[in-house]
């Protein structure tokens, strides 16, 4: 050998990747979200835009010093916390303390996430603890803001918070759609356009349908989240709605007004596929799914609260691990669905 | 329209590099490496000694196991030495090294088969006749498997009633086959009619991904006649996989466990046909190849007939050596090949392509960390649960990993390594639980 000796490296195959990464993931996500967000700050006003920076900044900040403190490799850079600081924003409303988000931020970012190994250990989604840990402040849940584009609605302070008085927050409220169902009533207030485009009282993110199937859209489209899960979840709620309304009016109407109103889309589409929090197997995520619809409409129809979404995410989290054990893939090859293996063409091969 | 089958990844083809440039004849080297192993099962002893002089196909290693296929020279010249030398899967083989007088003398029996193969048609040939051919040719399985084919065929005779031919060649980069198929189609197309007749089927089904343009016009138009049929499958990886392209090709799945033949089917390379050709017409061993070298750091990336046991060094200078510092040798795929350490490796008969890597080419850096996105359950071919098999493997419960989820049918295609978005080395987690539960107790 006259040529020059190389060095090789020596790895086991394959030994090709597919570019996509924990980090570019999570930042088409962001992507998704980013259309509720403004949607958000265009109804609810600039504090919706602080909430936001606020949100994200503590669980980016929580993330860091926890994993800094218990002197593990850092893990900020594949931004699941924006996503996390950014999801909890879109799911309250914007009359909110600051120092409350952060408590939300922080139950979410230590206590649910890191304290059960990080990003991929969780059993439970860390936005929706979060948020649902702020139901200890309920009154504060007991108005929601009404938006910008009607009139006569007041701008919320962007320094400063909020005051209460007599046990609810001194802001300019309006009924939510949710409300008008508990009570068995279809909302007078809002037509269905309203609800999809998202002109209604309620949380930053939650309010336009439309918005949301957007970013839906875009992650289904670049293959981030599979449509089984929102699907079975929306579809069973419809579903229930239609055959078992609370109310009078058409079954169609309930349908449609259970799907539009709260955090249902919210929820379905960004919180209920966590990919920590959600079964890996086909089956088990249309299992998944249907639980969560399923118990979202008991919650809304006999429950005390009149929102479900978060409650019926985070109770089918915990039975994720026994899903997938249930609903392994068929085996190549198995005999389970056997009849479905079309015999060879006979006639064609073997004449 | 579809046919293919669930699961399976899409890398850069990479394939246009090479695809459409004529295949040229690499000159013999003046050394040539035989190793013992160059196909499933038991391996040859060496039929020579050091100093003998050896001629153009001569048996120069055999077994009397049955699994095995003769070793032949595939140069004329004296052997060098015969010892343990480098061998394409990392470890070292006993390997007769042959110096080549660059006279070509060709063996006297053969000479004397390759007049008496000439008399007779070979489509006339009787089953035995066929299967002896193959066997004195010591052909394998050219599309990476390397299982000797006189045995395949002769275990399964009389129960095959599917004969498919998988020009799949689902691999980023490989060009090898196709380019077989456009240059020896007709070779290649009479081999399989020779398969056919053999094994009693009268038709069989050529099937081809769908990036193969080129070859698939040039069969639209031969095949009238011949009882193949043109099946085309969409390109995805892993589909060339047997059992994948069975799939995709009859709708049937093989039982865990079992073989091709089992359900009726079998699979055949198209080189292996060129070569089942050219054993039973002409009475010509299996003694060269086609071959892709390819890879960023490949100037010149081509497609080559080499000889077998030319060492891999003069692949890379016949494509112009390397145009930029070389970081990884793969033989084989990028997604199922192995890296080598030395170019020194010769070509072997299952060596369908030599890749030289530069700096980090197809590798992206990535986090480690399981996130439970589930691409691996979805990529799957063999609908496995990759990431439980990584968990629990690594907990040391590899009983469970056997019987609940099922880790030997892994067939290790590597769809999901490629796919992890923490770049996980899921492959290597389940070829280790393998491996710690050792062979199949036979029950």
């Amino acid at each position: 050998m006259n040529e020059k000796k190389h060095m090789f490296f020596v790895s086991p195959s394959p030994h090709f990747h597919d570019p996509e990464d924990t980090r570019s993931v999570m930042l088409d996500v962001i992507i998704a979200l980013l259309p509720a967000v403004c949607l958000g700050i265009y109804f609810f006003g600039l504090r919706a835009l602080t909430l936001c920076i606020v949100s994200v900044t503590a669980c980016v900040v929580f993330e860091y010093l926890f994993q800094r403190i218990t002197r593990q490799r850092s893990t900020v850079y594949d931004l699941s916390a924006v996503v996390t600081g950014i999801l909890i924003v879109l799911c309250v409303p914007a009359h909110i303390p600051y120092w409350m988000i952060i408590v939300a931020d922080f139950f979410a970012i230590v206590i649910a996430k890191q304290l059960f190994g990080g990003i991929g250990q969780n059993f439970m989604n860390p936005a929706l603890v979060g948020r649902v840990f702020l139901f200890s402040w309920a009154s504060w849940f007991s108005a929601y803001p009404a938006t910008l584009t009607t009139s006569g609605a007041g701008r919320l302070p962007v320094l400063g918070d909020v005051a209460m008085i007599n046990g609810a927050p001194d802001i300019l409220s309006s009924a939510t759609p949710l409300a008008s169902l508990k009570q068995g009533i279809l909302p007078v207030d809002f037509t269905l356009r309203d609800l999809f485009l998202g002109n209604v009282a309620g949380s930053i993110g939650e309010v336009s349908a439309f918005i949301l199937l957007i970013g839906g859209l875009y992650l289904l489209m670049r293959g981030v989240i599979s449509i089984r899960i929102p699907l079975c979840f929306i579809g069973t709620v419809a579903l229930l709605n239609f055959v078992f309304p609370a109310g009078s009016g058409s079954r169609l109407s309930w349908a449609l007004y259970a799907i539009l109103s709260g955090g249902l889309m919210l929820g379905a589409i960004f919180m209920a596929t966590d990919y920590a929090t959600s079964p890996v197997t086909p089956v088990g995520q249309i299992i998944y799914g249907i639980g969560c619809g399923l118990i979202t409409y008991v919650i809304r129809r006999f429950g005390a609260y009149n929102e479900g979404v978060a409650f019926s995410i985070l109770i089918m989290n915990t039975i994720v691990w026994s899903i997938d054990k249930l609903s392994a893939p068929r085996r190549f090859g198995g005999l389970r669905g056997g009849a479905r293996q079309p015999r060879p063409e006979e006639g064609e091969v073997s004449k | 329209m579809p046919y293919s089958f669930k699961g399976g990844v899409h890398p850069p083809e990479n394939k246009k590099r090479s695809a459409f440039k004529p295949s040229e004849i690499l000159a013999a080297p003046e050394r040539l490496y035989f190793p013992m192993q160059m196909h499933v099962g038991a391996p040859c002893t060496p039929t020579v000694k050091k100093g003998d002089p050896v001629c153009v196909g001569q048996v120069i290693g055999s077994s009397d196991a049955p699994i095995s296929a003769l070793i032949h020279s595939s140069v004329s010249g004296t052997v060098a030495d015969i010892k343990d030398w480098d061998h394409p899967s990392g470890r070292k083989v006993m390997t007769v090294i042959i110096e080549n007088d660059n006279k070509f003398t060709m063996a006297p029996d053969l000479l004397e088969r390759e007049a008496k193969a000439r008399e007779k048609d070979p489509l006339e040939r009787t089953p035995e006749e066929v299967i002896e051919a193959i066997r004195l040719a010591g052909i394998v399985g050219m599309g990476g498997a390397g299982f000797p084919t006189a045995y395949k065929i002769r275990s399964v005779l009389g129960q095959i009633h599917t004969l498919i031919i998988n020009a799949a060649e689902c691999e980023p980069y490989i060009t090898a086959d196709n380019r077989l198929l456009v240059e020896r189609m007709d070779v290649a197309l009479l081999g399989i009619r020779i398969l056919m007749k053999t094994l009693g089927v009268s038709h069989a089904t050529l099937a081809i991904e769908s990036n193969k343009e080129e070859a698939i016009e040039m069969l639209r138009d031969r095949l009238d006649g011949t009882g193949i049929m043109l099946r085309i499958l969409r390109t995805k990886y892993p589909q060339g996989s047997e059992k994948h392209i069975i799939r995709a090709v009859t709708g049937r799945e093989v039982p865990p466990g079992k073989l091709p033949g089992d359900i009726g089917c079998a699979v055949f390379n198209p080189a292996s046909c060129a070569a089942i050709y050219d054993a039973v017409a002409n009475g010509h061993p299996l003694i060269s190849r086609f071959v892709t070298i390819s890879g960023s750091a490949i100037g010149n990336p081509q497609n080559l007939q080499v000889r077998i046991g030319t060492p891999i060094s003069c692949l890379i200078a016949a494509a112009g050596g390397y145009s930029l510092p070389p970081q990884r040798i793969i033989i084989g795929g990028p997604m199922m090949g192995t890296a080598q350490y030395t170019t020194e490796v010769p070509v072997l008969k299952t060596c369908n392509s030599v890749l030289v890597f530069g700096e980090n080419e197809g590798l992206h850096a990535g986090s480690a960390i399981c996130i439970r996105c589930g691409k691996c359950v979805s990529v799957c071919p063999m609908r496995l649960q990759p990431l439980y098999i990584r968990l629990y493997g690594e907990k040391g419960e590899y009983e469970y990993c056997e019987q609940k989820l099922n880790v030997r049918d892994c067939i290790e295609c590597g769809a999901c390594s490629y796919k992890c978005p923490g770049h996980l080395p899921l492959v290597q987690s389940i070829r280790f639980v393998k491996q710690r539960l050792g062979p199949v107790k036979k029950s």
